[in-house]
């Protein structure tokens, strides 16, 4: 089996668990000089998914970076994962991928195949999205890595901000959770072939089909659900909107499996930071078992688009979604600032 | 029983795993203590505890150096029903590339009744062997033998728990209806059995 390529065996963390925290992140960047520029729409300020820079009246540009150590062993599944996952960041922002640039790092014991492979996996997948890669970097380094930086258009007016969400809205998530949780089950090779098939399956598809059914509709406010898990991207979103987001945990969608494994320990590093980012700034109200508020603090790698909309357009927007993207469901919804940004509604 | 177990450098899910297999291998009431250096596992390791109704307490000794304590009680974590497969194949030295393949439930042609008696004593003597196959995979009736059989399904954990992978194909549970009553390794996929096929020094059949 030596041929057999491991991937992730030669990473130590996986995909979107490997960020940094958010409250690092925010520390770290404090204080830094930068240029105001009226143009930029979106920056470095609302810790969105991509900056903005508006061109003209009809159109702005949105650029995003993104990349991280295997998910998975199969270097052409681990490509397009990596690829759907930067591109995401487009979607989010309400925008048409159009550029990309690759960004790569081959560890010393990859073969060349593999590092073909990735690429491969990346190539289709920007074919897919409508995307043409135009060049890229490529280094050698410890862990293997892997992303891109992909630049989109949009236009200037309905660009979707992660701070816009507004009191009386209804929050749409259109991916399930817990891929965090059952990827590191499967580092521990203890989940079965047709539930990785699913979870792969899922972190390889582009959010293309929810963003353009998204952009029908008066949404306020999106991002995609990825390293900071759904806990901590809500919580971004709602300190970002100044208002208080009610995830209510009967509705929440997420791969049951996940629970099992949760429960028994194996919960990514990831999911202990997001809490320690959003956890202060979040109230319980009800009771949420500690396992699932795993499942909500789980990293995930390529995760869905979560939109605030209206509640008049929300039923409308949800029937439409689910024939593209069976998976959609109501999470939560979104009040006047309260005390704590994010309420989590649990069973009573 | 007191079982100590160094984690030290290990990243989850590691430590979650190794302390797994410890405390399946207890036989009577003892301590499992596991040494760690990251607070991510002391977490997890606090949870595998609680999930098998274990008493867990933790401590530091040092700046990267925790301790995670559980009261094990025998018999514990053997809780097939809890985890879909249960074959933990991870960390396991090669081993020769041996492919066992098991497609039915009898061995060799002629009596049945026979057959069956023949297969069960296959299984059995595999579990004696010095070099271990790397897998075993069932297919046809062959998936009986991961379902149905008592027998068979006891020496194939006990290689399982030796670090081979037991794997039976998905198509042929379905087609017999024994999907949810796969007691050892698996579900495998004709990809996967082909691959595991063409990768291996050589295939035994019985």
């Amino acid at each position: 089996m030596e041929t057999e390529a491991k991937l992730t065996r030669l990473a130590s963390c996986a995909g979107c668990g490997a960020k940094v925290g958010a409250g690092t992140l925010s520390k770290l960047l404090q204080d830094f000089k930068t240029h105001t520029d009226s143009r930029l729409i979106v920056g470095f300020d609302k810790s969105d998914d991509a900056c903005v820079y508006k061109i003209n009246e009809e159109t702005a540009l949105i650029q995003t970076v993104d990349f991280f150590p295997p998910i998975v062993d199969d270097p052409y599944l681990f490509g397009q994962i990596a690829a759907a996952n930067a591109i995401s960041d487009i979607y989010a922002m309400g925008g048409e991928p159009r550029l990309a640039l690759n960004l790569l790092c081959a560890a010393e014991q990859m073969k060349e195949e593999w590092i073909r492979e990735i690429l491969r996996g990346g190539y289709d997948k920007a074919y897919e999205a409508g995307v043409i890669i135009s060049g890229g970097h490529t280094i050698r380094g410890s862990d293997p890595l892997y992303g891109l930086s992909v630049t989109g258009f949009g236009d200037p007016a309905h660009i979707l901000q992660n701070s816009g969400a507004e009191a009386g809205d209804i929050l749409i998530l259109t991916k399930p959770l817990g891929i965090g949780i059952l990827t590191t089950a499967a580092k521990a090779e203890l989940i079965s072939g047709d539930l990785m098939e699913k979870i792969y399956k899922q972190m390889a598809a582009l959010n293309r089909d929810a963003c353009s059914v998204m952009k029908k509709y008066n949404v306020h406010s999106c991002t995609d659900v990825t390293g900071f898990g759904l806990m901590g991207h809500s919580c971004e979103m709602a300190q970002g909107s100044g208002c208080t987001i009610h995830l209510v945990t009967g509705k929440i969608p997420y791969h049951e499996e996940a629970y099992e494994y949760a429960d028994m320990g194996l919960v990514p590093a990831g999911a202990y930071r997001n809490r320690e980012f959003a956890e202060h700034d979040t109230e319980i109200r009800g009771t949420v078992s500690r396992t699932l508020q795993d499942i909500l603090y789980d990293p995930q790698t390529s995760g869905g688009l979560l939109m605030a909309v209206p509640e008049s357009e929300a039923s409308s927007l949800l029937a439409e979604l689910q024939d593209t993207v069976p998976c959609a469901c109501e999470v939560g919804f979104v009040t006047e600032r309260e005390e704590k940004a994010l309420v989590l509604e649990g069973s009573r | 029983m007191e079982k100590i177990l160094d984690c030290m450098g290990m990243a989850c899910p590691l430590p979650v795993i190794h302390a797994k297999k410890a405390i399946e291998s207890f036989t009577e009431d003892g301590t499992l203590t596991v040494k760690v250096d990251n607070d991510t596992a002391v977490q997890n390791l606090t949870r595998l505890g609680e999930h098998n109704g274990f008493a867990v307490s933790s401590s530091q000794p040092g700046e990267k150096e925790y301790l995670v304590s559980m009261q094990v009680k025998a018999g514990a974590g053997k809780k097939p029903a809890e985890v879909p497969a249960d074959a933990i194949s991870c960390a396991v030295p090669e081993k020769g590339g041996k492919v066992v393949v098991l497609s039915g439930d009898t061995m060799g042609s002629g009596d049945e009744k026979l057959g069956k008696k023949l297969m069960k004593a296959f299984v059995f003597a595999l579990t004696s062997q010095d070099v271990l196959p790397e897998k075993v995979i069932c297919y046809n009736r062959g998936a009986f033998l991961t379902t149905e059989d008592p027998d068979t399904v006891k020496d194939l954990k006990s290689l399982a728990e030796a670090g081979t992978v037991i794997m039976t194909c998905g198509t042929c549970l379905d087609y017999y209806g024994l999907k949810e009553k796969l007691q050892v390794g698996i579900i495998s996929n004709m990809y996967d059995i082909a691959e595991a096929l063409m990768n291996a020094s050589s295939v035994i059949r019985p």
